[in-house]
């Protein structure tokens, strides 16, 4: 079970909403759309599943061409944002109405009932409607059902999205798990960084139709491709500033030196963009080769394990990830301490020229 | 702006309550401070709007009284109660201006037109709303409307208090943290009352002096958002507060430590605060079985290297859903466990039923806390 998207366009009303993609999905793989809103996931998940047909381009499944056929004839499951469940139907019919259409004896479709709704945690509940359940378990149902269709192909579109943030978090942890025992493939849509972390597998990042970078997940997270893949690929985002490589090494802002040592030493001279991840920023001093940049506190948003400080200073706007909650004044002056080996640089066309070497696990708190 | 004092206020949309689980909003007494800005944190389903409207006046207690700078409004309907309210969708009127939308609340009350237009220019600066000024709100995005909503709580200097219901749910997460910030900079500047009901932590603690957090309509704790993190006085604060929450572990209490299985975690010297929440949660909770707890450490998943316990146990993402219909966190036998490791994105440990090992810190002084029992009411709250 493959699935190839062939140089798949799809053009409505004069509005391209996907251009040129291609794309291999492979069986039992998992498969992260990456982008944020409006970026054409939602677009490219309708074609997959033959709910919308491309412009142009082909859909392959198992080598077969299967673009004009409908969402009915294929082998596919697919869950939305909203939680979408019959309202009248129990939660055990709710997953079982994929096996009853199919027409599966009674026994077997109670035996996959149980059993899935075993992995979801809602074994408990099967006897309730859904009006009765919290946002989390409708959302575990809506799941529930399009694991049982045991489908070729399954689609989530963002599903943990209107869900309040401690049900994300439950729901998140277990979603890889749960794909993992599956012989399908999953294509997951995301706007978070670290949904798509947790996750794992492949991701595709798109941007307006276009897809910007594909690989595995961790691996496009050290190496984006781009400074538009570093920065939707971060949260918060990617912080960024000019930079120029000259003979002293590498001047930020015009006013921060900093050395051109490691993955900068070869560098060519000239004007770059430079990027560093929110949480490779401190307001504390780690190590003897931080360089201080001076700033005041525009905010310090508290997320309840981590401070996020925006600090202004001159030629930046960077926002620091502090674990801890501290409490900082609106204006206070404040130093943010950055590393060199820490630092993306990105060329004058936006593409990466260097990336900070990766760290090494159990080097994760250094 | 006023003091508000909430004397044994509890609500039932009952007419005959019997039973705590009768009352939507459990017996609770408060008093927040004139000009402070208070949050009100909770999920789904906790009473913290029913808490809101009570203040607000769209809704009349069943028990005790709302004193607005000892005034008794318990009764007062919400325009005889001077507050500004915003909701969470914009309220505006699409025909009018932006300027003549933040001058109504002001028009309506008669205000010389001279100070209205004073004010209104104010709360646009305030707002980087004053090239907007002259246009129809029709044409405008659903950021600029709610940004207006804002303009028109905030344009009256006479009121008691503003109460916010959710009023960033509609804006563009980028755009969420410049708003956050300007409410804070209009805080700091005018020190007006503000009350701000959300369930998200993220809003409440950045923007928030104070922070109820509410569960099964009681407050757990009041407290800013550094106490929430640092002392949760419940083991739902510490579960709710923080992404992920704190993690817990069923343990014994022996001789100065805790008993994790017979891993023995020293309680070494804790701070005066600590040893008190500690000796408090061991009174209470004698007799019984208690929960070691510890927020997840940035430095969980390094190697063994002493002073580091190892804690091996099942991980589980989470607790079973059919353990409880809300997001009570502690029902359940197996305690989930978490460690998060910091600026590392390598892949989480799976979750599920393979076995697992986790790192104590030594030196990690954790939170001796009383379990939960199950069935409501049975949280056990400290007021202080």
């Amino acid at each position: 079970m493959t699935l190839v998207l062939d140089k798949i366009s799809r053009v409505v009303g004069g509005e391209t909403h996907l251009h040129d993609l291609s794309l291999k999905l492979e069986p039992g793989s998992l498969n992260v759309l990456f982008g944020p809103t409006l970026a054409g996931k939602t677009s490219l998940m309708r074609v997959m599943a033959g709910l919308d047909r491309p412009s142009s381009g082909q859909v392959l499944w198992q080598g077969q061409d299967v673009t004009g056929q409908s969402v009915r004839q294929r082998n596919v499951a697919m869950v939305y944002q909203q939680f979408v469940n019959y309202p009248s139907f129990t939660v055990h019919d709710n997953i079982a109405s994929p096996l009853k259409l199919a027409g599966l004896p009674k026994a077997e479709i109670d035996r996959k009932v149980r059993e899935t709704a075993a992995i979801m945690h809602i074994d408990g509940l099967l006897k309730r409607l859904p009006a009765e359940l919290s946002g989390g378990q409708q959302q575990r149902t809506a799941i529930a059902r399009a694991l049982v269709k045991d489908a070729g192909l399954l689609l989530l579109d963002e599903p943990l999205v209107n869900l309040d943030y401690k049900l994300r978090e439950e729901l998140r942890a277990e979603m890889r798990e749960i794909f993992k025992r599956r012989r399908s493939i999953v294509v997951y849509a995301t706007t978070e960084p670290l949904e798509a972390l947790m996750l794992g597998g492949t991701i595709t990042v798109l941007h307006e139709g276009r897809m910007l970078q594909t690989g595995p997940t961790v691996q496009v997270y050290h190496s984006p491709a781009s400074l538009r893949v570093g920065q939707v690929f971060s949260d918060p985002p990617l912080n960024q500033v000019d930079g120029v490589v000259d003979g002293g090494g590498v001047l930020l802002a015009g006013t921060v030196r900093v050395p051109a040592a490691g993955h900068l030493a070869d560098l060519p001279h000239g004007r770059y963009r430079f990027g560093v991840r929110a949480n490779h920023l401190s307001v504390f001093r780690a190590h003897d080769d931080d360089i201080p940049v001076p700033g005041t506190v525009e905010l310090a948003e508290i997320s309840g394990s981590e401070t996020f400080i925006h600090v202004h200073g001159p030629g930046i706007a960077w926002v620091v990830q502090q674990q801890g909650v501290h409490t900082l004044a609106l204006g206070e002056p404040v130093t943010a301490w950055v590393n060199a080996r820490r630092l993306f640089a990105f060329g004058s066309d936006g593409k990466l020229v260097a990336a900070p070497p990766r760290p090494r696990l159990g080097m994760a708190a250094e | 702006m006023a003091r508000i004092e909430l004397r044994g206020l509890a609500h039932s949309y009952s007419a005959h309550p019997r039973s705590p689980d009768d009352y939507a909003l459990k017996p609770m007494q408060h008093v927040w401070e004139d000009g402070g800005a208070y949050a009100l944190l909770g999920p789904s389903g906790c009473g913290k709007t029913t808490l809101l409207n009570i203040i607000s006046g769209l809704l009349i207690p069943s028990e005790g009284t709302v004193l607005f700078d000892d005034r008794d409004v318990t009764r007062l309907p919400p325009q005889q109660r001077n507050i500004a309210q915003v909701f969470q969708f914009p309220v505006i009127y699409d025909t009018m201006t932006v300027f003549d939308n933040l001058a109504f609340p002001l028009r309506n009350r008669r205000v010389a037109e001279r100070e209205v237009r004073a004010r209104v220019d104010e709360v646009a600066d305030m707002l980087e709303l004053t090239a907007d000024l002259g246009r129809r709100a029709r044409g405008l995005t659903a950021d600029q409307k709610q940004k207006i909503s804002l303009g028109r709580g905030l344009v009256r200097s006479d009121v008691a208090a503003i109460l916010f219901d959710e009023p960033l749910t509609v804006i563009d997460p980028q755009l969420k943290w410049l708003l956050r910030r300007k409410l804070k900079q209009i805080h700091d500047r005018f020190k007006l009352s503000l009350i701000y009901v959300t369930h998200d932590q993220n809003e409440a603690l950045t923007f928030a002096q104070q922070v109820a957090v509410m569960f099964d309509g009681r407050v757990m704790q009041l407290g800013t958002p550094q106490q929430l993190f640092e002392v949760p006085a419940h083991t739902f604060v510490g579960y709710f507060i923080g992404s992920p929450g704190m993690n817990f572990l069923p343990c014994r209490f022996e001789g100065g430590a805790a008993m994790v299985d017979d891993i023995r975690i020293p309680l070494g010297r804790p701070s005066w605060t600590t040893r008190r929440t500690a000796a408090f949660r061991w009174r209470s909770a004698s007799g019984r079985s208690i929960w070691a707890s510890g927020r997840p450490s940035p430095t969980a998943r390094c190697p063994p290297k002493s002073p580091w316990s190892r804690i091996s146990a099942t991980s589980r993402s989470s607790p079973p859903a059919s353990a409880a219909t809300s997001s009570r966190p502690s029902s359940t036998r197996t305690p989930p466990s978490r460690s998060s490791a910091a600026g590392s994105p390598s892949p989480p440990t799976a979750p599920g039923s393979t076995p697992t090992e986790g790192w104590w810190h030594d030196g990690e002084v954790p939170w001796i806390t009383a379990p939960p029992t199950t069935g409501p009411g049975s949280w056990s709250y400290r007021s202080s």
